[in-house]
C-alpha cells in the first residue's frame, strides 16, 4: 500500500520542481523561444542546447520550459477563479436549501453533463484563428465550476447541521467568523483537493485542445509543443526530444498534480479517522 | 406513491438537463465573433474563382441563411431549433455534404464509435476491477503495491498522451500496426473482421489503457474498506477461504458502486472518443466532429454536439434509475 505521506512528498516533490523551473528559469534567457530561426535547425542534444533545436529553428527545451510555465500559469488562475465561483455559488445553495439550492443544483447539474471538449472545439471553429489564449481560459472558467459547487455545498449541507456551529452562533460569532473560524478549517482539506484537480482538469483540457491544434497553438503551452512536433513530423525525421520531451514532461507534471491531490485527500481523511 | 414520484421527478431534471444543454450549445456561437455564413460565401468564392456575380451572392446568402435556420429574430429562432430537435430530432442537411441530412451522417459513424467504445470500456472495467479486487484484498502483499501503483500512474496520463505513446511504440519504432485507420468498403468476410481488428487495435489500447487505472484506483478502495467490515471478519473467524470470502463478500459488496463508474464511463468516454478518433483518423462520430470543423458544417457539430449532451445525460438518468435494483440497500426516496 503506498502510503499517503509518500505519495504526496512524491507528488510535492515533483511539483515543485515544475514550478520552480516554469518560473525561475524563463529569466535566464534573453531569446524569446517562439521566435523561429534563432538557431540552426535540428541541431542535435548538446551543452548549448540541452534537447537540442527543432526544424523551426527554436531550442527545444527553453521551449519547453516557457510551455511549462504558460500551462502551469493557466491551470493556476483558471483555479483560484473556478474555486471562487464554486464556492459562492455552493455555499449560496448549501446554506439557503428549499427552492434556491434546487434552482442552483439544476442549473449546475446541467453544467456537469455538458462536455467541454466538444463545446471548445465547436467555439474555436467559430473563432477560426482568432482563437485567443483568453477566449479558451474563459470558457475553462465557464465550464469548470460545477463539479467543486457540488462538493462544497455537500459540506455545507452537512456542516450548517453540526453542534459546533450552533455553539458559535448562540456565544455571538458573526456569519462572516463561523465561516471563515468554524466552516472553513472544515471544508478547507476538500478545496485544496478540488483546486488541485481543477488545475490538472483545466491544463489537460487545453493541451488536448492544443494538440489537434485547435488551441492557440502559437503560445507555448505543454499541448501546443506537441502540436508542432506532429505537425512537422518529428517521429518520421528522427527528432525524438521534439516529442519525446513534452509528452515525458506532461506525464510527470500529471502524475504530480494527481499524487498531491489524492495524497493530501487520504492525509485529511486520516486526520479525521477514516482511513 | 413514492416510487412514481421519485421517478416523474428524476424524469423531469432529465428534461431540464437536457434542455438547458441544447439552449447553451444554441446560444454559445451566437455571442462569438464571426459569421458561418460569410464563411462559407468566402470559401465558394474562392472555389469558384470569384466568379460569382453580385445577385448569385445575395441568393446564397438567402437559401444559406433558410438552410441554417437564422431567419426571423433571435428568439423565433431559437423556438424553431428547440422543436426540430426535441420534437423530430432534425439537425437539418449536412452543409458539406448537402443534402444528406446530419442523422444520415451520424447514423453511419455512430456504430464504429458505439463499436469501439463499448468493447474497451468493458474491457478496462473487468480487467481494471479484478485487479484491484486483488489489490485491495492482498494490500499487505507486494504485488498488490506494484499493481497499485501502474493504476496511479496511469490513471492521470491523458487520453492522447497514451495515443501519442502507443502510436511512437507501435507504429515507427516497431511498425506492427498501421499508423492511421484505414478500413475499405465492402462486404463483412473474415479478412474484412481481421483487418477492422488490427486498425482499431491502437485506438482501443488507449482507450483501455485509460479507462484501466481508474477502475483499479476505484476497486481498490472499496475491496479494501469492505474487507474491514464485520461481516467478512466473522467469516474469516468461522473458517471461510480466503479465495471465497474474496469472491462471495468482498467482491459483491464492492462491485456495486462500480457499475455506477461503468455506467458513467459509458457517457463520458464519448469526450475521449472524439481525441482517439482525431489522432488515429478512426472512422467514428469524433472524426466525423472534426470534419464538420474542416468544412465549418455548422449543423453537423450541432448535432453531434447534442448526441454527446443526450449520451452523458441519458447514462446519469439510467444509473439513478436502475441503481436500486441492484442494491437493495437503497431505497427510492
Amino acid at each position: 500500500m503506498l502510503k499517503s505521506n509518500l505519495r504526496l512528498k512524491i507528488g510535492i516533490f515533483i511539483l515543485a520542481i515544475f514550478v520552480l523551473g516554469g518560473t525561475i528559469l524563463p529569466f535566464f534567457t534573453q531569446e524569446d523561444p517562439t521566435a523561429q530561426g534563432t538557431y540552426f535547425k535540428n541541431l542535435a542534444m548538446s551543452q548549448d542546447h540541452l534537447l537540442g533545436t527543432n526544424s523551426l529553428g527554436q531550442d527545444i527545451f527553453w521551449y519547453l520550459v516557457f510551455s511549462i510555465r504558460n500551462s502551469l500559469l493557466l491551470g493556476v488562475s483558471v483555479s483560484i477563479c473556478t474555486t471562487i465561483i464554486s464556492s459562492l455559488v455552493g455555499l449560496t445553495a448549501g446554506y439557503n436549501g428549499g427552492w434556491v439550492d434546487r434552482g442552483i443544483m439544476l442549473i449546475t447539474d446541467s453544467f456537469i453533463t455538458i462536455p467541454v471538449l466538444p463545446i471548445l472545439i465547436t467555439l474555436s471553429t467559430f473563432v477560426r484563428g482568432r482563437s485567443s489564449f483568453l477566449s479558451v481560459w474563459l470558457i475553462l472558467v465557464a465550464f469548470g465550476w460545477a463539479w467543486n459547487t457540488r462538493t462544497v455545498r455537500a459540506m455545507a449541507l452537512s456542516v450548517r447541521e453540526r453542534e459546533f456551529i450552533n455553539m458559535a452562533r448562540f456565544s455571538g460569532t458573526g456569519m462572516f467568523g463561523i465561516i471563515s473560524k468554524e466552516v472553513f478549517p472544515y471544508v478547507y482539506a476538500y478545496m485544496v483537493v478540488g483546486f488541485i484537480n481543477t488545475i490538472l482538469y483545466a491544463i489537460n483540457t487545453e493541451a488536448a485542445l492544443a494538440v489537434i491544434g485547435l488551441s492557440n497553438v502559437t503560445v507555448p503551452t505543454m499541448g501546443s509543443i506537441i502540436f508542432w512536433a506532429l505537425n512537422y513530423n518529428a517521429m518520421l525525421t528522427g527528432q525524438y526530444p521534439w516529442i519525446v520531451a513534452p509528452v515525458v514532461a506532461t506525464v510527470l507534471l500529471f502524475l504530480g498534480l494527481f499524487l498531491t491531490s489524492t495524497g493530501y485527500n487520504e492525509l485529511f481523511a486520516a486526520r479525521r479517522g477514516h482511513s | 406513491m413514492g416510487l412514481i414520484k421519485y421517478i416523474a421527478g428524476r424524469v423531469g431534471v432529465y428534461l431540464v438537463v437536457l434542455f438547458t444543454g441544447i439552449t447553451i450549445i444554441f446560444f454559445l456561437p451566437r455571442f462569438m465573433p464571426g459569421d458561418p455564413i460569410e464563411g462559407y460565401i468566402g470559401r465558394m468564392q474562392y472555389q469558384a474563382g470569384q466568379t460569382l456575380s453580385a445577385e448569385d451572392v445575395e441568393s446564397l446568402r438567402a437559401s444559406l441563411r433558410e438552410l441554417y435556420g437564422l431567419t426571423g429574430s433571435l428568439p423565433s429562432q431559437y423556438l424553431g431549433f428547440i422543436k426540430r430537435v426535441f420534437i423530430s430530432g432534425d439537425f437539418g442537411p449536412s452543409l458539406a455534404g448537402y443534402p444528406r441530412p446530419v442523422s444520415e451522417y451520424i447514423a453511419t459513424a455512430l456504430p464504429w464509435t458505439l463499436g469501439l467504445l463499448t468493447m474497451t470500456t468493458i474491457l478496462a472495467w473487468t480487467t481494471g476491477n479484478l485487479i484491484g479486487l486483488f489489490a485491495g484484498f492482498f494490500h499487505n502483499k507486494r504485488i498488490a503495491t506494484v499493481l497499485e501503483v501502474i493504476g496511479v500512474t496511469l490513471y492521470p496520463i491523458p487520453y492522447y498522451i497514451l495515443a501519442l505513446v502507443l502510436i511512437i511504440l507501435f507504429a515507427y519504432i516497431w511498425p506492427i500496426f498501421p499508423l492511421s485507420t484505414t478500413i475499405m468498403p465492402g462486404a463483412l468476410t473474415m479478412q474484412k473482421v481481421g483487418e477492422i481488428f488490427r486498425n482499431s487495435f491502437l485506438p482501443g489500447m488507449a482507450l483501455v489503457l485509460a479507462g484501466f487505472g481508474w477502475n483499479v484506483l476505484g476497486m481498490k478502495a472499496m475491496a479494501y474498506s469492505t474487507k474491514e467490515e464485520a461481516f467478512v471478519n466473522y467469516a474469516r473467524l468461522k473458517g471461510t477461504p480466503p479465495f471465497t470470502i474474496m469472491i462471495h463478500y468482498v467482491w459483491r459488496n464492492a462491485f456495486l458502486p462500480q457499475i455506477t463508474a461503468l455506467a458513467l464511463h459509458m457517457g463520458m468516454i464519448f469526450n475521449g472518443a472524439i481525441l482517439t478518433e482525431m489522432l488515429f483518423s478512426y472512422p467514428g462520430v469524433g472524426s466525423l466532429i472534426r470534419s464538420a470543423i474542416g468544412n465549418g458544417d455548422y449543423n453537423m457539430i450541432y448535432g453531434t454536439l447534442s448526441l454527446s449532451i443526450v449520451a452523458v445525460a441519458t447514462t446519469a438518468l439510467a444509473i439513478d434509475l436502475l441503481y436500486p435494483l441492484f442494491d437493495p440497500r437503497i431505497r427510492y426516496k
